[in-house]
């Protein structure tokens, strides 16, 4: 079963990228606190977007003809790896380049590619990607915002997208919109559609979360006009071309990473007081960590084959984001088990916010439930 | 399946049969199992070209390891091919039978196989020491079809002596355990789905009950952790390193006892039913779980490692690890 899913190396020349990024980071991030980096990809700093794309650490598996790398999958690991480690603030470029360029090469037009890709990979461009809806969480296949034709060959949009990761920042948004037939055709009659988020008639509201940041939006359309432009790919195909997307948004290491950095004060922590009493719960987290490294990097070797490999990167996300929720859990729990025993208050709110943030780890991207399900249909249950 | 796999496969599938197995379990002779075996070669795959071997890696051989494993082979294979390759290296000339391996220096452990071995290479603690199984106290566990032995002694050891590794025995015997776990949670993962989408209940199949497939999920995923976690382990060598080692049968075994309970749960009465091939395997999960190390050996051992360290988890890890 899975038999493909097998134990892959990094290849020498793409690990030999880590020493080069790791200097940049030391320099971009140096004094950045600890609960501020445990933001990761919700830490949004489009500067230092723009720098990592100038040094060339953007658009890694994308062509040169549009301003990419051409290094591939396992490059982009090794930057997203060291990136994810250090709590580097991803946010201005992460969905750009995860997975709007790489949709746009696959299945835009040319005029699209040229618009778009050389200013992802610069930094430039930042998206985001409107999935959900008020009515339509996990049943994606129900959204109800639409999109009709106008005389003039463009679009007319209205609707609304919520939870929208990162709108209020962004310049564009690439939505799921019905195109045509309703909701109970399902995922026929699905399109995806370029939003200039400045076009009249969008309306953007960040909501706060538990955390006090507000990471992610509310956004209304009300009667705005596309170009003709707007549609990427084919009218109807939008449904298919957002499973092929989602396999690379829940493939990465940043579905293994999210809490590490916590991992690793605790860690130091245990280090400082001379503690060894949690030897054995430090040495399955790190085996946990190892072989689900050795999983993401599996799963990166059947995306450098040109695969899209959604069960994997499925397993993948699922073990990976259960991990990165458990971390804030038992090192609460060891923290606290010695109360005579000093915590420094920076480790104490990152411990703090991620364990406040964690829910959310496995719901982008696709919940649990609906993971596992893609799993089952892998194993040829259903 | 590659050019090794297949036949080794197609060879397993002739000669360790459910009812082969069974009948080893149930005290028959393996002897005829056994001359299939040593006449194939595989035995001296980990041996060196120069001495007559196939000179393949621990890495190459992990799926041969993982093929017995997928069919219960009630003998110590991976153990022989390992103590062999030993033995090639230290230049002491192998015995033709059967090889258990154990990996502690006290007398009165429990060892995998120890029933229809005819050799035990024994980790002294200075040395590894050949010994007759003859020369040995080997006891039946008197665990019902268990091939397992508890071997004892009371004076010196005798047989061949030969070095012993930095670490001793028990990683790269850890290793073959986690290889061996991987592979039979690999063949229960198939078992399994399969009599999901067969059983009928509710007047359809069980595998189409959206709980029963999220637990069946999870037994996937813990399947591919199993597997490349026991890659990760067979990725170096027969010297193989200690958190490499730990990493892959603490994984391994810790998925055991989640793994091993799914596939009962979705299998329902039947799969305790002695006739029922699903045993076969389940025993096997739980012995070699506990065979080596049990996770929560390797994990104290891997986490106070660890903590000698002041790299981050990463940077530990691609060292220790992924070296």
């Amino acid at each position: 079963m899975f038999d493909t899913f097998t134990l892959a190396p990094l290849p020498p020349e793409d690990e030999a990228i880590r020493p080069q990024i790791r200097a940049f980071i030391e320099r971009e991030i140096a004094g950045m606190p600890l609960a501020k980096r445990a933001r990761t990809w919700m830490g949004f700093d489009p500067e230092f977007s723009r720098a990592l794309g100038r040094e060339g650490f953007l658009g890694l598996t994308l062509p040169k003809a549009y301003g990419g790398q051409e290094r591939g999958p396992f490059a982009r690991f090794v930057v997203v790896e060291e990136l994810l480690i250090a709590g580097a603030p991803v946010a201005a470029h992460w969905i750009a380049d995860r997975q709007s360029a790489p949709l746009l090469l696959n299945f835009g037009t040319e005029h699209q590619r040229q618009k778009h890709i050389p200013a992802i990979c610069r930094g430039e461009q930042i998206f985001c990607i409107g999935m959900s809806e008020p009515g339509s969480g996990s049943d994606l296949a129900s959204v109800r915002t639409r999109a009709e034709r106008t005389p003039a060959g463009g679009w007319l949009v209205n609707g609304q997208k919520i939870w929208t990761t990162n709108a209020m920042h962004s310049d564009y948004m690439i939505a799921l919109i019905r195109t045509s037939g309703s909701a109970a055709d399902r995922n026929a009659g699905l399109s995806q559609l370029i939003i200039d988020l400045k076009a009249p008639g969008v309306t953007i509201r960040p909501i706060v979360d538990l955390t006090g940041d507000a990471h992610f939006a509310e956004v209304f359309f009300e009667n705005v006009e596309l170009g003709d432009d707007a549609l990427v790919g084919n009218e109807g195909e939008g449904w298919n071309q957002v499973v092929a997307e989602l396999a690379f948004e829940r493939s990465g290491p940043e579905r293994i990473y999210s809490s590490a950095l916590l991992l690793d004060a605790w860690v130091r922590h245990v280090r400082a007081v001379g503690r060894t009493d949690c030897a054995a719960l430090i040495g399955r987290l790190t085996a946990e960590l190892a072989t689900l490294r050795a999983m993401s990097i599996a799963c990166t070797a059947r995306l450098a084959l040109g695969e899209s490999p959604v069960v994997e990167a499925s397993i993948v996300k699922d073990r990976g984001t259960s991990f990165e929720q458990e971390l804030p859990v038992v090192i609460a729990d060891d923290l606290a088990a010695h109360p005579d025993e000093a915590v420094d208050p920076e480790l104490y709110r990152t411990l703090t916010y991620l364990t406040h943030i964690s829910p959310s780890f496995s719901l982008r991207g696709g919940t649990r439930e609906i993971l596992r399900g893609i799993i089952a249909r892998g194993m040829g249950l259903r | 399946m590659n050019e090794l796999l297949e036949p080794f496969v197609r060879m397993l599938e002739s000669i360790a049969a459910p009812a082969a197995v069974r009948a080893v379990e149930q005290g028959g002779s393996a002897d005829a199992m056994w001359a299939e075996i040593a006449v194939s070669g595989f035995l001296d795959a980990l041996v060196s070209e120069e001495q007559g071997g196939a000179g393949l890696s621990l890495a190459e051989v992990e799926p041969l390891f993982g093929a017995l494993g997928a069919h219960a082979v009630p003998l110590p294979v991976g153990e022989t091919m390992i103590a062999r390759a030993l033995l090639a290296q230290a230049g002491v000339a192998a015995p033709d039978g059967p090889i258990a391996l154990a990996t502690s220096a006290v007398s009165g452990q429990v060892v995998p196989c120890g029933l229809v071995a005819d050799h035990v290479l024994l980790d002294r603690g200075d040395a590894l020491a050949l010994v007759a199984a003859a020369d040995l106290q080997v006891a039946p566990l008197g665990i019902h079809g268990a091939l397992a032995a508890r071997i004892s002694w009371q004076d010196a050891l005798s047989g061949a002596v030969l070095p012993r590794p930095a670490d001793g025995l028990r990683p790269v015997a850890a290793a073959l355990r986690a290889a061996l776990i991987a592979g039979c949670a690999g063949q229960l993962c198939t078992m399994t789905s399969n009599y999901a989408n067969e059983r009928v209940q509710f007047g359809k199949p069980i595998g189409r009950q959206q709980a029963l497939q999220q637990n069946l999920a999870v037994m996937a995923e813990d399947m591919i952790a199993a597997r490349i976690a026991a890659q990760l382990g067979c990725a170096g060598g027969l010297d193989i390193s200690l958190a490499a080692a730990a990493t892959a049968k603490a994984t391994t075994s810790g998925i055991v006892p989640r793994f091993a309970a799914t596939a009962h749960a979705v299998h329902g009465a039947i799969g305790v039913a002695e006739e029922y091939d699903l045993q076969l395997l389940t025993r096997r999960l739980h012995e070699w779980r506990l065979a080596d190390g049990s996770e929560g050996y390797w994990n104290e051992l891997l986490g106070a490692k660890r903590l000698e360290s002041d790299a981050s988890t990463l940077d530990w890890v691609r060292a220790e690890v992924f070296a």
